[in-house]
């Protein structure tokens, strides 16, 4: 029997493919931000609330994930902003390949920001690089508030939790503080936000901190 | 559930590592999947015997190796291990900690049964 040494990360394929749309990214200035969440958390309402408070003063593109129809790039679309539709057909996850590749179609030119919502699921999306300065992960409280505890790896990449449904908190076996409470023993440094997009409730505190975070990076 | 893809990563390093004359000598691959990596290994060992049964990689087992969730503590300057993946120290509570180990997901080493050439 022979051994050959391999030590090589598994997913080092997709790392590398992040690195080069990362490189893209900072060529043209723009600063990528990747949602994340189980289906339904709320993910596509955030990003409808968040449009409607950027749009006039930041150049927003977006890049939509999902597993089947671009129902959700139609409704990004009333906003008025550039969207690509990505339909992964059954893939239960964005990977940077996606991403160079959907590339091709997005315009990156004079844009400062980069929005790509991934498919909904609180597993997958957390092992793949798409080359984003930041992860932001959705947990509404219809979820209940033990998620950050059964999918951790979703709260441990994330730079900020938005905590969405709050307006539902009266109706639901949820203990706020409880949920921030563990997706902080999983984080600590998680910048945490509470959002109703009916109330529009911690929407501008949300989108205030993101544009503070562009201008960091600047 | 995104193991087939990543037994698809898998096998993609196994082609680059071993010259194609030996694929089917290719006996084992060790992977090391850390305790927070998000990889459950029965549904990786299960993909891994799927995707490569009647192929030319069909002797092939893939073996996992556990890596326990470590973190360091800059506070007490201990290391410890907990189960949950907290980002915590286990002696001092303190969350001012760095993440020695748990979030693995690397190919180790193949293993080859060398098939003896006879005249």
């Amino acid at each position: 029997m022979s051994i050959i040494k391999v030590e090589r990360k598994v997913l080092e394929k997709n790392d590398a493919l992040a690195a080069r749309n990362r490189e893209v990214f900072r060529q043209h200035g723009v600063f990528v931000v990747n949602i994340v969440s189980s289906p339904g958390s709320g993910k596509t309402n955030i990003l409808e609330r968040t449009l409607e408070h950027l749009k006039d003063s930041l150049r927003v593109t977006v890049i939509e994930g999902d597993v089947q129809t671009d129902l959700d790039a139609q409704r990004v679309a009333k906003f008025g902003v550039p969207v690509v539709q990505i339909i992964t057909n059954g893939g239960c996850h964005l990977d940077a390949n996606l991403i160079q590749n959907a590339l091709e179609s997005v315009n990156l030119s004079g844009f400062q920001l980069l929005i790509i919502e991934n498919v909904g699921n609180l597993v997958c999306p957390a092992n793949y690089d798409l080359g984003e300065n930041m992860k932001i992960v959705v947990a509404s409280t219809t979820e209940g508030d033990d998620k950050p505890l059964k999918y951790p790896g979703m709260f441990r990449n994330a730079s900020a939790l938005i905590i969405n449904k709050i307006d539902l908190l009266p109706y639901v076996d949820c203990n706020l503080e409880e949920l921030k409470s563990n997706a902080l023993r999983i984080n600590p440094a998680l910048k945490v936000f509470e959002t109703s997009c009916k109330t529009r409730q911690g929407i501008a505190e949300w989108c205030a901190w993101l544009k503070d975070r562009l201008a960091d990076k600047k | 559930m995104h193991e087939l893809s990543v037994a698809q990563n898998i096998i993609e390093i196994i082609r680059q590592s071993v010259p194609e004359s030996k694929w089917n000598q290719v006996t084992a691959v060790r992977v090391e999947i850390g305790a927070v990596a998000g990889i459950v290994p029965d549904s990786l060992e299960f993909s891994f015997q799927a995707i490569t049964t009647e192929s030319v990689l069909s002797n092939a087992k893939l073996i996992t190796e556990f890596i326990p969730f470590r973190v360091h503590c800059r506070t007490c300057n201990t290391e410890t291990e907990n189960e949950e993946g907290f980002a915590m120290c286990g002696k001092c509570g303190s969350t001012d900690i760095r993440i020695i180990s748990g979030t693995e997901l690397r190919i180790k080493e193949i293993e080859l049964e060398e098939t003896i050439e006879t005249l």
